[in-house]
Parts: C-alpha cells; structure tokens; sequence
C-alpha cells in the first residue's frame, strides 16, 4: 500500500523498456501508469487521513536498522500532488513528442523521474533520501539533455553540475549526522538527537542541510541554475521538473528541519526568513525584466519558493500550513502555467513575448483556460494562490513580523504585474504576424483543462483545503507522532 | 588515523571545489569526482575509524564497540557506485557537448540570452 507510489512507476517504467517501440503504445501504457499512481495516491491519501501516519518497515527489519517508508499528511499530499501531476505530463503527450526523444526512452524517464519524487516523500531514512534525490536527478539529467542546440546543452550542463554539488553538500551532511547520531532513521536521529547535539555540529549541519536542500530548491542565493535550464526542454519536461524537483527541496528542508532542530528560536530559522524574503524579491525583479515566457515563469518559479520557506523559517503550525497550501496551490499552476507555454510552442516555436499574440481573439476558450493559472499565481481572489496568500501573509502578520508580511505583498504586486504582462503580451494582444496559426486541439488543450479544474477545485474547497494543511503542519511541528509511529512504544535504540 | 583522513578529506573537498570553479568541462568534471570522493572520506572519518577488526561476527553474543561499523562502509558503497554512475553521465555530457561545440569552455558554449 505504501510502497505502491515507488513500485507503479517502477513497473511502468520497465514494461515501458520492454514494450516494441510503437509510439501510441508507449504513450497509452505511460498515460495508464500515471492514472494508477493517481489512484494509489488518493487510496494512500485517504488512508492517512483516517488512521494517522502510515509506516512500512521494508523487509520486516525492525525500525531503526532498515529502511523506513512513513507518510503523514505532509507526505501523502505531496505524493497526490505527484499522481495529478503525472496524469497531467503524461497526458499531454498524446499530443505529440519529438520522435528523437521518444526513441530515446522519453517515456520510461519520466516515470523513473516520478518513483524518486514519491520515493524521497515516502522515505523515512536520511540516507534513503539521498539515493532517492540522485534517483531523480539521473532522470531528470537525462531528460534535460536530449537536446541538440547550444543553449539547452550548456543549460543542461549547469544544471548538471550545480545539482551534483548539492548532492555532495547533502552527502557530506549525511556523514556528519551519522557521524554523531549513529543512526540514519529519521526518527531515530530525531530521539537521539536532543542529547548528542553539539552547537558547533548544529551550526554546520543546519548550514549543510540549507545549502543542499536550498540549491534544490531554488533558494536565495543558490538559484541562479534554475533560470538558466527550465526555459530550454520541450514544455512538458519543464512542467515536470518545475511542478515537481523544487518542491523536493522544500519537502527535504521542512522534513530534515523539523525533525532535526525542532527549537523555534534557532538562529537557522531567522536566516531562512531573510532567504526567503530575498529570494522573493530577487525572484520577482527577475521576472519583471524578462521578454519571455517561460524565462517569466522561471523566474516567478523562484520568487514563489520564497513563499513556501517562510513557514519554515516562522515556525508556527499556521505559517507553516500556510506554507504547506501554497506548495500545494504553486506545484498545481506552476505545472499548468508551464504546460500553456507547450501552447506557444506549438503555434509558434518560440516563447518569446514579441513574437506572441493573438490567441484570445483566435481561439478565446483556450486563452480562457490560460488565463486561470495565470492570475491565480498572482493572487487574483477568488482563485488557489489568492487563498494560499492570505493562509502566509495572515500567519506571518500573527507572528508580528510586519517587514516581512510587507515584502510579502510587495512581492504579490510583482507578480500581478508580471503575470498582467504575460497575459497582456501572449494572449491578449493582436498577433504581430498575418500568417495563420495552426489550431490547438484537445489533446494539447486537456492536460491544461484537468491542471485548471483541479486549481478551481482547490478554490471552492479552499476550507478543506486550508484544514489539511493546518493538521499536517500540526503533524510537523509535533515529531512525537511521527517518531511514535515508526519506532513504537519498545523499539530497540541504535546501535552505536 | 581520524586526523590524517580528516586532512585528506579536507584537500580533496578544497581541489574539488577548487576545479569546479573553473571554466573547462574536463576540470569541473575532476572536480566533481574529486568532491564526491572526499565525502566518503568524510563518512569514514567521521563515524570514527577501528582498525583491524571487521564485523564478522561469529560468537552469539558481542559487544558493538568490539567490531568496525559496517553502516558507513556500505554508505560509502552506494555512495560510490552512484558517484560512478553520474560521472560516466557527466562524461558522456561533456563529450557530446564537445563534439558540437567543439570546445571544452563553458562561457563558449552557450550565449545565454538574458
């Protein structure tokens, strides 16, 4: 049950290997893998909510000499977000892939690309974590270097590279902890950690886990490779990478953090709150002065993450559900928004803003549908990213810190005017060609459809929603349950 | 012991980083392997090193402080065999950007508009 949100894909992926190269074939059995991890990740949601954290102890070892499979609330959202997400990417590949890049295993990529998303949600073990990021990143690697062009080679090269730093940023944090816990079952390490703590160890594993994590992420001021890479794959794969692998990072972060220096006052948290709030800034002047589409979106990408740290660096149950809602809301429209730009693409080859237009006055449903995401990442009431706004800004205001609660809104004002432009200069205005366009159809059309109507969704049960997110930052903050429900009462302690 | 592979890991996390600064893929390539190998040095050295005596446990009953720890060894396994993986893939990046770029710096490679 637990281990099906790693196994589906797993299993999609090597029947995908093993299929003859038929194009519709792959893309049916890609698209009903997708839908299967969609259901086991709803069963799974449901579950979690009914009777509490779930643990699976892979092989029966016991808990701390294992490894751990746990999903609380935080997980199992997270992992739901992943099927919807998978069922959109997937989806809109019936509407055509470059050949080259399905003779390539496309579609077998991607799925090992979601297994170590849902894996490094579900593990319980820090060390598991790791492998789980170099498992997606090798997909993601892969995915993002199928390319010919100068630009996408050296964006793929950055991005390579800064990723692998991070990598040995979190392994040689691994192995400090290890170091002194003796253990790398994260709740084991969460007991044994009060007593074997060290400030100066405190200090270098914070700043550790903060720069691996944080380079993830996206973070101020190691955000700078994002920018430069998710403007050049075909928009399904920077829908993927940007919906999914940055909020790996803010899941790592929250998880690690929580769990490992769980002392509200730590000097860590303020340094995460200025992060966060320059990372806003830094992000949206970003996009502000950006001529393309999805280099806006980049851009936007970053400025958000700042958004769904600010919990974190808070430390308050509301500031970090607030925190865990606006995750929830930005991976829904990030990969939608992202996912649009496959329109541009499509019609037109390029992103770039001057050389778009046109498409409400060809083809106003479609910009209808557009025009959802887009002013819901800017915060337009009613929509997803004006209620998960209002959950941050609301909680940073309760914690009296008022100079962040303005930059908050500063930065929300930003991204109405970043996000009017993009509105203004892809869709609304005239087409600065005569040349008639090629039709969007359906297929192209309904991945957008079902991102958008989940975002409406999310709208109308904004409470629910809210609700959730609350009991799962409650979950966060208290690490009693979680560390209860995977060591038990009488668990044996560590060896060393 | 500790001391001396502390020193090592420390040299080869400050050429590591050293080579990635630069401009050639071939360096940053090293740099990265080299990186990636002083964190297993670390692992070792930081769960602390016992010399000459392996966990094979053959009597029923021991005492843990007896026997090397094995977890850090087969973390440095995995950690390994992944670090081989990414850079046989940092390699075949770096060829195939090569081979259409032919050069090996990286400012050369991509005018990156902005």
């Amino acid at each position: 049950m637990l281990a099906l949100p790693v196994l589906l894909p797993l299993a999609t992926a090597i029947a995908l290997h093993l299929l003859p190269h038929r194009p519709r074939l792959l893309r049916l059995v890609a698209f009903a893998g997708s839908l299967a991890l969609l259901a086991a990740a709803i069963a799974l949601f449901v579950r979690v909510e009914s009777a509490g954290i779930q643990v699976l102890q892979v092989g029966s070892w016991a808990a701390p000499f294992g490894i751990t499979l746990v999903a609380d609330l935080f997980s199992a959202l997270l992992v739901l977000m992943v099927g919807i997400i998978a069922v959109a990417v997937t989806g809109s590949s019936f509407a055509g892939v470059d050949p080259r890049r399905e003779a390539f295993g496309y579609h077998a990529l991607i799925h090992v690309l979601l297994m170590g998303v849902s894996g490094a949600f579900l593990t319980g073990d820090i060390f598991n974590l790791y492998v789980w990021f170099e498992v997606m990143l090798i997909a993601s690697f892969v995915l993002m270097s199928l390319h010919r062009t100068r630009a996408q080679l050296h964006a793929a090269f950055t991005y390579v590279g800064l990723n692998l730093l991070s990598s040995a940023f979190l392994l040689t944090a691994i192995g400090l902890l290890y170091g002194q816990a003796g253990t790398l079952n994260l709740a084991d390490i969460a007991r044994a950690w009060p007593e074997r703590r060290t400030p100066g160890l405190d200090a270098a594993l914070s700043m550790l886990f903060l720069t691996a994590f944080g380079l993830k992420a996206g973070l101020f001021p190691l955000f700078f490779w994002l920018p430069a890479s998710y403007h050049t794959p075909p928009a399904a794969v920077s829908a993927l990478l940007a919906g999914l692998l940055t909020k790996v990072g803010v899941y790592a972060m929250i998880r690690v953090f929580t769990l490992l220096f769980p002392d509200p006052g730590a000097r860590v948290y303020g340094v995460i709150l200025v992060l966060s709030a320059v990372t806003m800034v830094v992000g949206l002047l970003g996009a502000i002065g950006q001529l393309d589409f999805r280099r806006t979106l980049s851009f936007n990408l970053v400025g958000h993450i700042g958004f769904t740290t600010v919990g974190l660096g808070l430390w308050t149950p509301a500031a970090l559900g607030g925190s865990i809602l606006y995750v929830l809301h930005h991976m829904l429209v990030v990969t939608s928004l992202f996912l649009v730009s496959g329109l541009f693409l499509r019609q037109r080859r390029t992103t770039d803003l001057r050389a778009l237009g046109g498409l409400y006055r060809s083809q106003p449903a479609v910009a209808c549908l557009a025009m959802v995401p887009l002013f819901s990442l800017a915060g337009i009431p009613p929509l997803s990213g004006f209620i998960a706004k209002l959950a941050v800004v609301g909680a940073v205001l309760a914690g009296n810190h008022y100079w962040l609660a303005g930059v908050a809104l500063v930065v929300s004002l930003l991204t109405v005017l970043s996000m009017a432009r993009l509105w203004d200069e892809a869709i609304w205005k005239p087409s600065p060609t005569d040349a008639s366009l090629p039709r969007l159809g359906v297929a192209i059309v309904a991945p957008i459809a079902w991102l958008v109507a989940l975002t409406l969704g999310f709208t109308v049960a904004a409470g629910p929603a809210y609700g959730v997110s609350m009991r799962a930052a409650a979950q966060l903050l208290d690490a009693r349950g979680y560390i209860h429900a995977v060591l038990g009462e009488d668990a044996p302690r560590a060896a060393r | 012991m500790e001391l001396l592979l502390a020193v090592v890991a420390g040299v080869l996390y400050a050429a590591g980083l050293y080579l990635m600064l630069r401009r050639r893929l071939g360096q940053l390539i090293i740099g990265l392997s080299l990186l990636s190998n002083g964190s297993n040095v670390l692992i070792l050295a930081a769960a602390g090193v016992t010399r000459a005596k392996p966990p094979l446990i053959t009597a029923v009953s021991v005492r843990a402080d007896q026997f090397a720890d094995p977890v850090p060894q087969s973390l440095i396994l995995t950690a390994i065999v992944i670090g081989f993986g990414v850079l046989a893939f940092a390699l075949v990046l770096a060829h195939r950007v090569h081979r259409s770029v032919g050069t090996d710096d990286i400012d050369a490679i991509g005018p990156d508009r902005v």
